[in-house]
């Protein structure tokens, strides 16, 4: 918060302030501005406003009133990150194909969604963006700094779009066939690349490897509002 | 069966309910039939009701509601810490805390740890099975 400003004039009572108006002249001292401008009050000339431009009536009325809608000027911003959550962090996925996996964490995309990475190698768990609601963090920490994920955006994940196909009878059933996607050769090296570097991370550390490739489950006699994850 | 551990000025005493759970005090004033005057080097000294301590099987020699100072230095004097640690009902706590705060990584290489010395084992009694069996 700002320092608290000094009122020269304080209300005392709502509609009593303390000063009275020849003191508060005194107190401004516009009498010291006066004497230096000799006798007046320095004085600046308005300057020339702009000749308002002559505006056409318009060619064309509306019949009817329409409404306009209400401006909104809010601009989303991404989800905020939980602090637990930093680069590097393992997370525990907790729905959807890949539940119960433990992941590495890259970076946060500006739609929110959090870019996560198995390694591929070690649990099959691509590239992918996961929602940090479904995730615990977990206080173990891969080292990250030889991974470059600059070039990874939401645009990266969007769906390819499909060519539009005509729908013939005997076109149909050999489109079905063809229906399997093929991964881009693009996107394995993209894999492979940031891979690399954090294979090596995950090998210096012993049994992390192993850690990596195995799913988390609650056994019995776990309580997890009291797990230390 | 007699009692062993007795409500003394000196006792030592293991908070179990309230703010101060699981820390260790000393009953340095009895204030009547349900409470009594308690304190520790970390702490402010204060009342407490009975059942909110046990008792353990430590004394320290100190007179009736000593300086703080007189007291830490008793307290070093016994080594109450040190014998506290050393006792079993200590070492318990100390195991139940270190479980309580292993993390999700920790108590995998603790499955992992468990698995290999129980593979020991049964190669083990498979040897001295054979041997008897032979």
């Amino acid at each position: 918060m700002a320092p608290k400003q000094r009122t020269r004039n304080p209300e005392l009572i709502p509609g009593v302030r303390k000063v009275s108006r020849s003191k508060m002249y005194h107190k401004r001292g516009l009498w010291a501005i006066k004497a230096k401008n000799g006798g007046k009050f320095p004085h600046h000339e308005k300057a020339p406003a702009a000749a308002p431009v002559a505006e056409k009536p318009p060619k064309f009325y509306p019949a009817d009133d329409v409404k306009k809608p209400l401006s909104n000027k809010r601009k989303p911003k991404p989800t905020k990150l939980r602090a637990s959550i930093t680069p590097g962090t393992v997370l525990i996925i907790l729905s959807g194909r890949f539940k119960g996996k433990r992941v590495v964490f890259l970076k946060q995309l500006s739609s929110g969604l959090l870019l996560v990475t198995g390694p591929y190698k070690i649990n099959g768990v691509p590239l992918r963006r996961v929602n940090q609601a479904y995730v615990i963090a977990t206080s173990t920490k891969v080292d990250i700094s030889g991974v470059n994920v600059e070039k990874f955006d939401d645009k990266y994940f969007a769906k390819q779009v499909e060519k539009k196909k005509k729908k013939g009878e005997n076109e149909f059933f050999e489109a079905e066939k063809q229906e399997k996607n093929n991964l881009p050769a693009e996107k394995k090296d993209d894999q492979k690349a940031v891979d690399a570097p954090l294979l090596k991370a995950v090998e210096s550390v012993p049994d992390l490897k192993a850690y990596l490739g195995a799913r988390f489950s609650l056994k019995a006699g776990m309580k997890p509002h009291e797990l230390v994850f | 069966m007699p009692f062993k551990r007795y409500v003394e000025i000196g006792r030592v005493a293991l908070v179990n309910y309230g703010k101060e759970y699981g820390k260790l005090v000393v009953i340095v004033d009895v204030i009547d039939q349900n409470r009594a005057l308690v304190d520790a080097p970390d702490m402010v000294r204060s009342q407490m009701n009975f059942k909110r301590l046990s008792l353990t099987d430590i004394k320290i020699d100190i007179k009736r509601v000593p300086k703080k100072k007189t007291l830490i230095a008793a307290m070093e004097a016994a080594d109450v810490k040190g014998k506290w640690e050393k006792s079993s009902w200590g070492r318990k706590l100390i195991v139940q805390k270190r479980r309580a705060s292993l993390n999700d990584f920790d108590r995998f290489k603790l499955m992992l740890a468990k698995i290999k010395r129980a593979g020991v084992v049964r190669q083990e009694l498979a040897k001295l099975k054979k041997e008897s069996a032979a």
